[in-house]
């Protein structure tokens, strides 16, 4: 896919130019150390761009931060905004899109013509690229990084793969969509989302949930399916040892019978391909996790949600996560129950929480700079945003994506892919990462001239090491950039 | 310079090798000499090939009446199977494995699979690789399981022919990849020995990357000797040809040649047969079945102590659908191959194609588990305990076990 970026450097002037606006509104933090804004920029986003030091010193962290923390307050890139409002990935309704693009039915018990497959084949490859091409965009170039950060966090922490099926491809854009929207938001509103996201309810069967004596059940829909209801609990919301047993899956595998979809429309509010049979519902009461809930069809389910994100369980839970993610693999026990406290407080707050977690004194902890190893993910991304790629090949970086083992949304599993060092470091890892970084830096892999490493250096800041300095200094100057990218220090975040 | 470094490299790694500790790190162990020789190469056919289109049970009149198009026909007659046993017979475009199933080290084990009910691929091909049907949430694969089990004090290692890390061989032990094809033999800019030797330098520390590098690079320099030769045995630097005979005569010589890589993997794709079938199987047989055939010949006296596995995650519809293809369906026919395999047999009990005979009236039954046909291959060619085979495969009870190592 070719993206024409024109003007794109007037456009990363103007967006300068709005900080400095910006920044003259905020008092600068006079004396923040170099190594503390890298960190914070390393942290809130994936990684510098040429200018983003200067920036945020200038502008200040605390004004960064707050900045970040209100992606609505920081104007979106024109040139991206424009681009992406034409993909109906991103565009399109869930029914829309599978009324469109989904496979083709029987016409008067005739199969469709070969031709036509093909074409709905394509058009459905078209839809998934262009998800996966958003998605890779965005972390490379809006300006809300933090959003995007985010993005990556809950998408993973609700994941949802996208090759179970064409549902799962042609919806992957618009599931994402939620996910953004509600990434800084509240979490039992984020929860609800997903919840009600005809992605996840494929992804995890519960359209096939069926109460057994129903008069709905029959054919595919032949009996409980737990696959949902077991994961809601375990990885969603309370933990695996969130003290819920095994009649707690029962219980709300039967209050979520009947909670499914309607690809095609017709029934539901033939958008959002969600739809509720009641035919196919336990319409008996229930007890789950200790509270009777009466029979009332879809408010169990509600009732269930709310249940779920007001517990404690469910506070400590995501803010060992989001500990984990933004502070180290290990993360220290009292700033996760600092976040716990603020989830509770807030009743799930999210931006409230990360704020939380962003003024901590763990987080400021210079022991936890530089500690987390990126992913694949987040590498590749912040080579494309050090090295100011103007036309990012995302179709080709999805590729390298791919090579890494971690292909955008092709995590199998529902507990989505792993932040940590021991997931992903090994010596496969490490020749591809530095290739690719080489092929980078000397031009080769998108055209160009070679990166500069005066440039680089000045990117990425004071974070090498005395021995990395000496090793790159007393190379020779056209290996320079390369060994930049490849540095240990720029395995690490 | 660079081949100094190549001999270099291949000293080291007879003398020391690097072995996994826990998750984390890596670790330098002397290593006496592999007492194991014993190897596991598993093929695996993504899309889900028709076992009944490749071995065919051509006494039976209920194939030829459940596919009037697409049924292959009988041994002798114009484009027939060749014949194995009387019962079945061979799709014709594998007749390059016939000299292995005469000389008795091709065997097959019929209507065998996963026990699941599933006809997604996504979820099949999930289940046959943790090795856990019916579970979602397994992480690890079972071949990683199985490379973490093989006996201590050896340097065991898993290599993976392919672009994508496979679910087969993910997990806690480190794995080897190449690119298949031409792609393989692209040097990547780190072969260049100046960009080589600046990595080394940057990488020369005890720490947790540096050792990953270190490894990394040593599998490297291996592959490259390997590619430098195979390079001089094509035409006049002629590019390599692009298929998988020619991946498989690599992965062999890599054995082959490093004497701790004790697992393959290949994944081969395409196989979902929906629209002209037999085109599509013969155009994928072909190339199969001389793999096959270049790979028993290149592992050369190692194919003594290799099998060789051909897996695939469901088999197809015992009828034929509307555009002379087959849709996802249940049972399929295993493929076992090696010197020490007792062939010239098909193995596993067969349920029979009548329409009361089939899984859900549609698809050949499975009588054998695809996990009690591997359990042989790790207990008495790998020779892992019962315990370790309940680590490869946990959850599962084995019922009994096609005899084909005898």
């Amino acid at each position: 896919m070719k993206l024409k970026i024109k003007h794109w450097l007037s456009l990363v002037l103007i967006g300068v130019i709005f900080w400095l606006g910006l920044l003259s509104l905020r008092p600068a933090t006079s004396l923040a150390e170099e190594t503390e804004v890298l960190h914070v920029i390393n942290r809130l986003s994936f990684g510098p761009r040429p200018g983003d030091i200067e920036m945020v010193k200038s502008q200040g962290i605390d004004a960064y931060i707050q900045a970040q923390l209100a992606p609505d307050s920081i104007p979106e890139l024109p040139q991206l905004t424009q681009e992406l409002s034409k993909w109906e990935a991103l565009q399109l309704t869930p029914v829309e899109l599978f009324t469109k693009y989904g496979p083709l039915e029987k016409k008067n018990g005739q199969e469709p013509s070969l031709e036509a497959q093909k074409k709905q084949q394509q058009e459905m490859t078209r839809i998934r690229q262009e998800a996966v091409n958003a998605r890779l965009w965005r972390a490379i170039a809006s300006g809300r990084q933090l959003q995007e950060v985010m993005v990556d966090f809950w998408f993973n922490h609700f994941n949802v793969a996208l090759f179970k099926g064409p549902q799962t491809q042609l919806w992957m854009g618009n599931y994402e969509e939620q996910i953004r929207k509600h990434s800084l938001g509240n979490f039992r509103e984020l929860l609800g989302a997903t919840a009600h996201h005809p992605s996840m309810l494929f992804y995890l069967d519960n359209w096939r949930n069926t109460a057994p004596d129903s008069p709905g059940a029959k054919g595919q829909f032949q009996g409980l399916n737990e696959n949902y209801a077991r994961e809601l609990m375990e990885l969603h919301t309370l933990g695996v040892d969130g003290g819920y047993t095994q009649e707690d899956v029962i219980e709300l595998a039967r209050i979520l019978t009947g909670w499914g979809i309607a690809p095609r429309g017709g029934k539901g509010d033939g958008k959002s391909g969600f739809y509720f049979d009641e035919q196919r519902h336990d319409f008996g009461d229930k007890v789950f996790l200790g509270t009777t809930i009466q029979a009332s069809g879809m408010a169990e389910v509600e009732q269930a949600l709310d249940i779920l994100a007001a517990h404690p369980h469910t506070a400590h839970f995501i803010s060992y996560k989001l500990a984990q993610y933004f502070v180290a693999d290990e993360p220290p026990a009292s700033l996760v129950d600092a976040l716990a406290q603020s989830f509770q407080d807030t009743n799930g707050d999210i931006r409230a929480v990360m704020e939380t977690l962003f003024t901590s004194q763990e987080f400021s902890d210079p022991q936890y700079y530089n500690n987390k190893f990126k992913t694949p993910y987040q590498y590749v991304i912040s080579v494309m945003r050090v090295s100011d790629t103007k036309q990012p090949k995302l179709a080709r970086l999805n590729g390298i994506l791919i090579q890494m083992g971690m292909p955008t949304y092709g995590c199998i599993t529902p507990d989505g892919y792993k932040n940590t060092q021991a997931a992903w470091l090994n010596p496969d890892a490490m020749l591809r990462r530095l290739s690719f970084g080489t092929a980078i830096a000397n031009g080769s892999w998108d055209k160009r001239q070679p990166l500069d490493p005066a440039q680089l250096s000045k990117t990425l800041g004071n974070k090498f090491s005395g021995e990395t300095k000496q090793v790159i200094e007393t190379s020779p100057p056209n290996l320079q950039a390369g060994l930049l990218l490849g540095t240990k220090e720029m395995m690490y975040r | 310079m660079k081949r100094r470094k190549l001999l270099q490299y291949a000293g080291l790694l007879t003398a020391a090798s690097l072995i996994p500790i826990g998750m984390n790190g890596w670790a330098f162990r002397s290593v006496a000499q592999t007492n194991n020789p014993k190897r596991l190469i598993v093929i695996f056919l993504r899309g889900g090939v028709d076992g009944l289109n490749v071995v065919v049970p051509h006494q039976e009149a209920d194939y030829y009446e459940a596919r009037p198009s697409i049924a292959l026909p009988k041994p002798g007659e114009k484009d027939g199977v060749l014949d194995l046993d009387g019962q079945f017979g061979l799709n014709p475009a594998l007749k390059d494995i016939m000299p292995l199933w005469k000389q008795g080290s091709l065997a097959f084990v019929h209507a065998c699979g996963s026990p699941d009910f599933t006809r997604s691929h996504f979820d099949a091909q999930d289940y046959m690789e943790t090795g856990t049907p019916g579970v979602k949430k397994t992480q690890d694969g079972w071949m990683n399981r199985l490379l973490a089990v093989l006996p201590q004090g050896e340097i065991t290692q898993a290599i993976n022919l392919g672009d994508t890390p496979p679910r087969i061989l993910m997990g806690k032990m480190p794995v080897t990849q190449l690119a298949t094809g031409k792609k393989g033999t692209v040097p990547l800019p780190l072969d260049q020995p100046q960009i080589n030797e600046a990595f080394d330098r940057l990488y020369s520390g005890n720490d947790p990357v540096s050792l990953a590098y270190q490894e990394g690079d040593q599998a490297r320099q291996i592959l490259l000797a390997d590619l430098t030769s195979e390079m001089k045995e094509a035409n006049k630097g002629d590019p390599l040809p692009d298929n998988f005979a020619s991946d498989a005569r690599r992965l062999a010589k890599l054995m082959v040649g490093d004497a701790r890589t004790q697992l393959g993997f290949i994944g081969l794709g395409g196989w979902d047969s929906h629209v002209n079938e037999n085109a599509l199987l013969t155009r994928l047989l072909l190339p199969l079945g001389e793999g096959l055939a270049a790979l028993a010949q290149e592992l050369g006296p190692l194919y003594s102590d290799t099998v060789i596995m051909v897996i695939s995650e469901f088999g197809r519809t015992v009828g034929e659908n509307g555009n002379n293809g087959t849709d996802h369906g249940h049972g399929n026919v295993m493929w076992v191959l090696g010197g020490g395999i007792r062939g010239t047999q098909v193995y596993g009990a067969w349920p029979g194609l009548a329409e009361s005979q089939l899984y859900e009236s549609r698809d050949l039954a499975i009588t054998t588990d695809f996990r009690d046909a591997i359990a042989p291959v790790l207990t008495q060619h790998l020779q892992i305990s019962p315990a370790q085979l309940s680590q490869v495969f946990p959850g599962y009870t084995f019922q009994t076990s096609p005899n084909f190592l005898g």
